[in-house]
């Protein structure tokens, strides 16, 4: 009786306990949209709409092919632009780790194009390039690819000198060595690069939408400003932002498979 | 009749260390002669920074020396990087193994560099493990395991390539007392039934005693002090001597 009292007791705690995790992600949320749907009490719609509106809408574009359309050609153009960035940034980072001469050459070059606003590469992508999709894969490359390059350098630099002598010692090709010592050692740092540019690319190509496409979540947006359309734009927002919340959820569960092998601690940070 | 070639030479080797595009301020190893024949255990005995780290990456390629020859089987192990895959293996002071690859994993990383199929790598980093005592512990990752466990992990990968030459850079120092007296034996006992030819870096004079059949003293930078051969009638009494001259070149 007192082992099953226990068991119940432990049950409700742990309920308990689920229950007050839920309310702490939920509950800044639920604020925010509560004091949203109050201000559209007092405020005309084209200041702040409905959240029914809003959801509405959302589902509207996730219904319709041609408005959803637009949305998976922005999530296209930050993969294309992010994957562009790293292959060449991942490229660079290889040659900065190996020779001192292409490091001292790069980084300053890099570093001077991590000063220059994503807006200016906008403008230079359409003086320089003709077509749309050429234009935002420059901006979408030019705007990551230091942070990339940076990143991944930081985490060939980082490598176990005691480890990669041990995979040397076996006497490994290049391909081998790779594939058994330098991947796994920098993929959490990979995959770090990953979440932090694509918040990044998720703003940048918004704004190069918005000044040189005739298509996507930016280019939309600029539509529902013209017309003030508060809620078309939330929910052509939105849109973007599940596509982030998305790919962030797929990167955390690469990393969770990935790094099953590293100790949990009890007490951590 | 000449007496056949030492496996490992090093001929008037010299190993000179110093700050890039400057001149070297630092001689680690001073015109060395040493010579270690097939099936010889060598423990190599000498203070922190007599050099006995940079001798061992010599022979190991993973250095090269400033001047003179090393030679393994006759081949420049430095220069000849590759041919020497599968032919040496390291046992390193920490066990160094990959965080991300299971014990078994661990031991099959030297089969992989030698293409070996997948179902004999696994076959035989099994057996290592098993012969070393780990069986049941094949699929655990290396923080799951103790230090003494860890170790005879990486023994079984130097084992596991069935490499000729094993160099093993003070192995157990970092173990306990009994878990490093056990290993050590074991680690004897694997070395002469498989034949196969080791350096081995060592403080410890007793576990220099222990493991060697023959003892080199460095001292400082890398110089021959002592060379000792060691056999099976070596009497406690000639044991103990070696052990005072051991001891009176390392304190002076």
């Amino acid at each position: 009786m007192t082992v099953s009292s226990d068991g119940q007791s432990d049950a409700a705690g742990w309920s308990a306990a689920v229950g007050r995790r839920a309310l702490s992600y939920v509950l800044p949320f639920a604020v925010v949209a509560g004091c949203w749907q109050i201000a559209s009490l007092f405020f005309p719609p084209f200041l702040f709409p409905s959240l029914i509106d809003v959801f509405k809408r959302c589902f509207g574009i996730l219904l319709s092919w041609s408005q959803f359309s637009d949305v998976l050609a922005t999530v296209g153009r930050i993969l294309a632009g992010l994957a562009g960035a790293f292959i060449v940034g991942a490229g660079f980072a290889v040659m900065m780790a190996r020779s001192r001469a292409a490091n001292e050459f790069l980084s300053p070059i890099l570093t001077l194009f991590q000063g220059i606003p994503a807006l200016s590469w906008v403008v230079f992508a359409i003086i320089w390039f003709h077509g749309i999709e050429p234009r935002i894969f420059f901006i979408m490359v030019m705007t990551t690819l230091p942070a990339f390059t940076f990143q991944v350098l930081s985490a060939l630099q980082g490598m176990s000198r005691d480890l990669t002598e041990m995979v040397m010692s076996f006497r490994p090709t290049r391909a081998k060595l790779f594939r058994t010592m330098i991947i796994p050692a920098i993929l959490p740092d990979i995959l770090t690069a990953w979440k932090v540019n694509l918040g990044n690319a998720s703003r940048v190509v918004v704004v190069a939408e918005l000044v040189g496409a005739t298509g996507g979540v930016g280019y939309e947006l600029l539509q529902q400003q013209q017309v003030f359309d508060m809620a078309g734009a939330l929910a052509w927002t939105l849109q973007l932002v599940f596509f982030v919340l998305i790919a962030q959820a797929v990167l955390t569960f690469i990393e969770n498979v990935a790094f099953r092998y590293r100790a949990v601690s009890e007490r951590t940070l | 009749m000449t007496a056949a070639a030492p496996l490992i030479s090093l001929t008037q080797v010299s190993k000179l260390f110093g700050k890039p595009g400057a001149a070297p301020d630092y001689v680690a190893v001073d015109r060395l002669d040493l010579g270690v024949d097939q099936g010889q255990m060598l423990a190599l005995l000498g203070k922190t920074g007599c050099g006995k780290s940079t001798i061992f990456n010599m022979i190991a390629g993973l250095t090269e020396p400033t001047s003179g020859a090393v030679t393994v089987d006759g081949r420049n192990p430095f220069l000849e990087f590759d041919w020497f895959r599968g032919k040496i293996a390291i046992v390193f002071q920490n066990d160094r193994l990959l965080p991300w690859r299971t014990a078994v994993g661990n031991v099959e990383l030297g089969l992989e560099m030698l293409d070996i199929a997948a179902e004999q790598r696994l076959m035989t980093a099994t057996r290592w493990l098993h012969t070393l005592g780990l069986r049941g512990h094949e699929h655990d990752y290396p923080h799951a395991l103790s230090g003494g466990m860890r170790q005879r992990v990486s023994i079984a990968r130097a084992f596991a390539t069935d490499a000729n030459i094993l160099l093993c850079d003070e192995p157990f120092s970092a173990l306990d007392e009994m878990t490093g007296r056990t290993l050590r034996a074991e680690f004897v006992r694997l070395v002469k039934e498989n034949g196969k030819t080791a350096v081995f870096i060592t403080h410890s004079i007793n576990e220099a005693l222990e493991i060697g059949d023959r003892i080199v003293v460095l001292k400082r930078p890398a110089n021959i002090a002592i060379d000792q051969p060691l056999t099976a009638a070596t009497t406690d009494a000639e044991k103990e001597a070696i052990r005072h001259q051991v001891q009176s070149v390392l304190v002076a």
